[in-house]
């Protein structure tokens, strides 16, 4: 703070002027090194213009000028043929100056004057403190394996924000029975329609496109047994069982989950969710439990809607390649599909809901102040709860499995 | 000595919509001065410096900076003139993802060809220059307090050694003692590096204390330029209330 102070000279703004002036006019845009040896003295002398724009060509020859220089028993920097200097150049300047008192050999300056004057003693004093030390680049393997350690480290803490904010949104549920909170019904229906009812064309369109699919490849298989009727069966208990839902649930993924993180994650970045505590206000109360009922109840809406839109997409498909009628078609899910396997498929869609909610909100609330932490976190959710939703069908095709359900 | 006019304005015309914010202005900025801009909310301070700076279209008029047409250079010229200039935004406006460091040395890689250990000295240098500690270097912009964002902002608007630096609002959210830091330094940078600047302020205390010259804004003119004592002269009632008040008194400002 002090050092401000010592320059603020009044009549140095007037000469320094003047001589920007003059020097304008020059053009010999070029900054000049070269260097004399007189005895055991190296003289180095500087000319021309020391600024931003020649800095970068004259870098090479100032270091190699510093590394071939050795060490002489003193060194002269020539500074009266610079016409202009700026910071730029200066700190160029001073790594000669610094090069050569490093090995030490005492350094004097001469012909430093007017505006190149006060700007040199800036940048000697700016830069005077020596750079803090930079820790030494481990070996490549540690690093690798401090990386893995790293990500082991991270999955364990993130299984653990898992659960613990599992707890909190827990205690923000028991906190509505008990009378403390408050049941948010607008906000969940606000979420419901966000989260349900405005996604219902892209789910329609996307499983009935993966029924499609299923029946036309199905057909192809059984014809060759003479065995055509079955792709009913195949498109029924696939979808119903495990392809609705896991689509459906993707796609919340993607869809619903990466805007909980945007959302509660700027909400964060500007002291949002700070505010609301300080109010009394519980965050996750306010903003988690809505969105997770919404997704709860919206999630095995959207399934069940996913679940007939893949069917009639199964339909289409095998009256066009199949030559199977929609009312065979009908028939045929009615005699040989248990509604076992609707219900299986249901079952697994609130549990969906709740992972893809907890990933998203947990990690939005670790948004931390950058943009670039917004876009980190907002994909790691979607990554995270698709692996998880993955993960989950996985561990509830093993449970149903085991009780022959 | 003649005065060497670094940026001139002439019949400027600004609007949005079917709104003029500024009609007709005129304004000179002369070389190594220390110009304050003031005027009430809604008046056009912002929107005159970035019509200026080009961010803002203008709809009429001429503006001028190192003597060159803006609307005349084509891109290289603009570039050109882009790196003579510097510009402190209101809230720093730092990149977030980028550590102070790097902040700096984003105009220095975009215009120079400097090797990284040059590129470190300088930013190291620029730090010190503005007087922030040398560990703020590797914080990122979401660690450091007001002070030290605007601290920071202002390096990186010298990355370049600009000849005219902007200023929006450069004291606003520092406390009085940081606000008087800042304007010192502004005041030595601009006599020990030849700086022109220009700041748009409500600041009182830093018109007073480091402005050679101050431009009144309203109703989309200048009314006035001068001194403090000139200002505090003028009959304009908006002058009169903003440098007769109370506030003014508190400032060291004379009736």
């Amino acid at each position: 703070m002090e050092r401000w102070r010592a320059h603020a000279k009044p009549g140095a703004r007037m000469r320094l002027i003047e001589i920007r002036a003059v020097t304008e006019t020059s053009h010999a845009q070029q900054a000049m090194v070269s260097s004399r040896v007189e005895g055991s003295r190296l003289t180095v002398a500087l000319a021309g213009v020391w600024n931003s724009e020649t800095a970068g060509a004259i870098e090479a020859k100032v270091r190699s000028l510093v590394a071939e220089g050795g060490t002489p028993g003193a060194v002269t920097l020539d500074f009266s043929q610079v016409t202009r200097l700026d910071t730029l150049g200066g700190a160029l300047v001073r790594a000669i100056e610094e090069g050569f008192s490093s090995r030490g050999v005492p350094v004097e300056r001469t012909g430093l004057a007017g505006a190149a004057q006060t700007i040199y003693a800036e940048v000697a004093e700016g830069l005077a403190e020596p750079a803090p030390p930079r820790p030494a680049p481990k070996p490549g393997y540690v690093q690798a394996l401090d990386k893995v350690g790293e990500q082991m480290l991270d999955a364990k803490g993130d299984l653990v924000a898992l659960v613990a904010f599992f707890g909190q949104v827990v205690l923000a549920a028991g906190s509505i029975f008990t009378g403390k909170g408050r049941f948010r019904l607008a906000a969940v229906v606000t979420q419901l329609d966000r989260v349900a009812f405005r996604a219902v064309p892209i789910m329609f369109l996307i499983t009935f496109v993966i029924g499609a699919i299923i029946a036309q490849q199905g057909i192809f298989f059984f014809r060759a047994f003479g065995a055509d009727t079955y792709v009913v069966d195949l498109v029924a208990i696939l979808t119903l069982r495990e392809i609705g839902v896991l689509i459906v649930s993707i796609m919340v993924a993607g869809r619903t989950g990466s805007a909980f993180t945007a959302e509660l994650g700027s909400m964060k970045m500007r002291e949002e969710i700070d505010a609301l505590s300080v109010m009394g206000l519980n965050p996750v109360e306010v903003l988690v439990l809505p969105r997770l009922i919404a997704l709860v109840v919206g999630l095995p809406l959207l399934t069940i809607i996913g679940d007939l839109s893949a069917l009639a997409g199964g339909a289409v498909v095998a009256q066009i390649y199949g030559n199977i009628p929609i009312d065979i078609f009908l028939q045929r899910i009615q005699e040989e599909v248990a509604h076992r396997h609707v219900w299986v498929g249901l079952a697994k869609a609130p549990f969906m809901a709740l992972i893809i909610g907890l990933v998203a909100c947990v990690e939005g609330l670790r948004v931390q102040g950058s943009a670039e932490s917004l876009g980190m976190q907002t994909t790691a959710s979607v990554v995270k709860a698709i692996f998880m939703v993955i993960v989950v069908d996985a561990l509830f095709a093993v449970f149903f499995a085991s009780l022959g359900y | 000595m003649a005065q060497d006019v670094i940026i001139s304005a002439r019949d400027v015309v600004v609007g949005f919509g079917d709104r003029l914010i500024i009609n007709g202005l005129d304004l000179d900025v002369y070389r190594g001065e220390v110009l304050g801009v003031v005027g009430g909310s809604g008046t056009g301070k912002s929107v005159l410096t970035r019509c200026i700076i080009g961010l803002v279209p203008k709809r009429a008029g001429k503006i001028h900076v190192f003597g060159q047409d803006l609307d005349e250079a084509d891109d290289d010229g603009h570039r050109a003139i882009e790196r003579r200039w510097g510009v402190l935004f209101q809230h720093g406006a730092l990149f977030s993802s980028l550590t102070v460091k790097q902040n700096i040395q984003v105009p220095l890689r975009e215009y120079l060809k400097l090797s990284e250990p040059l590129m470190d000295e300088i930013a190291r240098l620029k730090i010190a220059m503005v007087g922030l500690r040398p560990d703020a270097a590797d914080k990122y912009p979401s660690e450091l307090s007001g002070g030290m964002i605007k601290r920071a902002a202002l390096a990186r608007a010298l990355a370049l050694d600009p000849e005219i630096v902007f200023l929006d609002e450069p004291t606003s959210g520092l406390d009085p003692i940081g606000a008087g830091e800042f304007d010192t330094l502004i005041r030595t940078l601009r006599d020990t590096l030849g700086l022109t600047v220009y700041m748009v302020t409500h600041d009182l205390d830093s018109l007073a204390r480091i402005c050679d010259r101050i431009a009144a804004l309203a109703e989309g003119k200048v009314i006035a330029t001068g001194t403090m004592a000139d200002m505090v002269r003028h009959p304009h009632p908006w002058l009169r209330s903003y440098f007769g008040g109370e506030r003014a008194r508190s400032a060291g400002i004379k009736g």
